[in-house]
């Protein structure tokens, strides 16, 4: 019998919400991103993603980034090891979620996964060669607030963000969220393309400067619409036409994503009772 | 000598917040005293309803299954979900859990998904627990949901 994905999870690529990998789940994902901004070569830059549930309220992921530049090169870009903590035992009107990130990327990374600081999209003018010899090392933190009502969830997150190579100053940056499934209640038939299996939503996300440079000055920003569809065996389709907001930020961002679920993949290593 | 009362001292304790902890965690409907009485009281917009139950049965085994098990059996120490705590349970009781999970005993929130959804694995659940007779939760037998059993 095929059955759709759990729907728990809003079909976000930038803000995160406060549902957890559920325990002993891992997720792999693999996200795109695809853009041609003006002035600059077109590019297409992958990221795979391991998120796995530790306890119900302690979610561990990590992430591996590259990037092809047309007309120029097809670079590995970095990793990222992230942890998210819920600390409050109940669901409430609003949902906390503390995240810590540790970071090791150089300037050719294009993932666009958050945007922190003061950036431009015209730095990606350099080619990958010149952009790859900056290493950034950096913690970040995020608070995640989550709520769910009627259906629908609203997501937001900030993030603040400090080099620990670099002498620089903290960066800060912001995403909103907000998406509910298509249908609010669940088909007596297994079904692939119900409505209650397609999930649609927006995201707002940007910059905000640094600690002596705060606000949207000299900042990307972007908005678009979000469609996932939890399809059967574990798997989920999402896809975001991301529109820059102002002259810093490229035209449109595409991005995809597919991801598959393994589920209770500990137990895999643990004997059966 | 005062290090090695200290060191014991410091085990006993660890020895003694290890095995409540462990005890507590076994202690699987210490939740339902959680409960506050007006979520307790919140009668299912579906109860009765086959066609509900069956849903649930879905979402059940996309979301449930994995960890209580197919038949709700209960898997590799997680609880079974037909048992004399679960009948004994309001259809309140368990839209309660569903909702808040038990976030540090290993049981997730469900609370991203639609009430209505979580209604409906209720009106599941509760076929397969069908509650005495003369309680007010109305039970939809296995037959009627088409779920698997």
């Amino acid at each position: 019998m095929q059955r759709a994905e759990a729907q728990q999870e809003p079909p976000y690529f930038v803000t995160y919400s406060s549902v957890m990998e559920e325990p002993g789940n891992l997720e792999i994902e693999n996200q795109n991103i695809a853009a041609a901004p003006k002035n600059a070569n077109a590019f297409f830059a992958p990221t795979v993603e391991f998120e796995y549930g530790i306890t119900a309220w302690w979610t561990t992921e990590a992430y591996l980034q590259g990037q092809v530049t047309a007309n120029d090169s097809a670079v590995f870009t970095g990793f990222r090891f992230e942890n998210r903590f819920r600390p409050l035992p109940k669901d409430y009107w609003i949902n906390p979620v503390l995240y810590v990130e540790y970071e090791d990327v150089n300037g050719a990374d294009k993932s666009f996964l958050e945007i922190t600081g003061n950036t431009s999209i015209t730095t990606l003018q350099v080619p990958n060669a010149a952009l790859r010899q900056e290493v950034e090392r950096s913690i970040e933190g995020k608070l995640i607030l989550s709520s769910n009502a009627k259906g629908w969830n609203f997501s937001e997150n900030i993030i603040a963000e400090k080099a620990v190579n670099e002498n620089e100053s903290w960066e800060f940056g912001y995403a909103l969220g907000a998406a509910r499934p298509l249908s609010l209640t669940a088909s007596s038939r297994p079904c692939t393309f119900c409505l209650q299996n397609i999930d649609a939503g927006a995201e707002l996300f940007g910059g905000l400067g640094t600690r002596y440079n705060f606000g949207l000055k000299q900042t990307e920003q972007y908005a678009g619409p979000t469609l996932a569809l939890n399809a059967p065996h574990g798997l989920t389709y999402k896809f975001s036409p991301e529109f820059g907001l102002n002259d810093n930020s490229a035209g449109v961002l595409w991005r995809f994503g597919v991801s598959y679920e393994i589920q209770q993949f500990r137990d895999w290593f643990r004997r059966s009772k | 000598m005062k290090g090695r009362v200290f060191s014991s001292a410091a085990l006993i304790a660890a020895m003694l917040v290890l095995g409540s902890v462990l005890c507590f965690a076994k202690d699987y409907g210490a939740w339902l005293k959680k409960v506050p009485q007006e979520d307790r009281e919140r009668v299912n917009p579906y109860a009765g309803k086959p066609e509900a139950a069956a849903a649930g049965a879905n979402l059940y085994h996309t979301n449930c299954a994995k960890c209580h098990g197919e038949n709700a059996e209960g898997r590799d120490g997680r609880p079974s979900l037909r048992s004399e705590q679960m009948r004994n349970a309001t259809d309140g009781d368990l839209a309660w859990i569903l909702k808040n999970g038990q976030m540090f005993k290993g049981m997730p929130s469900w609370g991203g998904l639609p009430e209505q959804e979580r209604w409906q694995i209720v009106a599941y659940l509760r076929t397969l627990n069908p509650p005495e007779s003369g309680s007010s939760n109305s039970p939809v037998s296995a037959h009627e949901t088409g779920g698997r059993r």
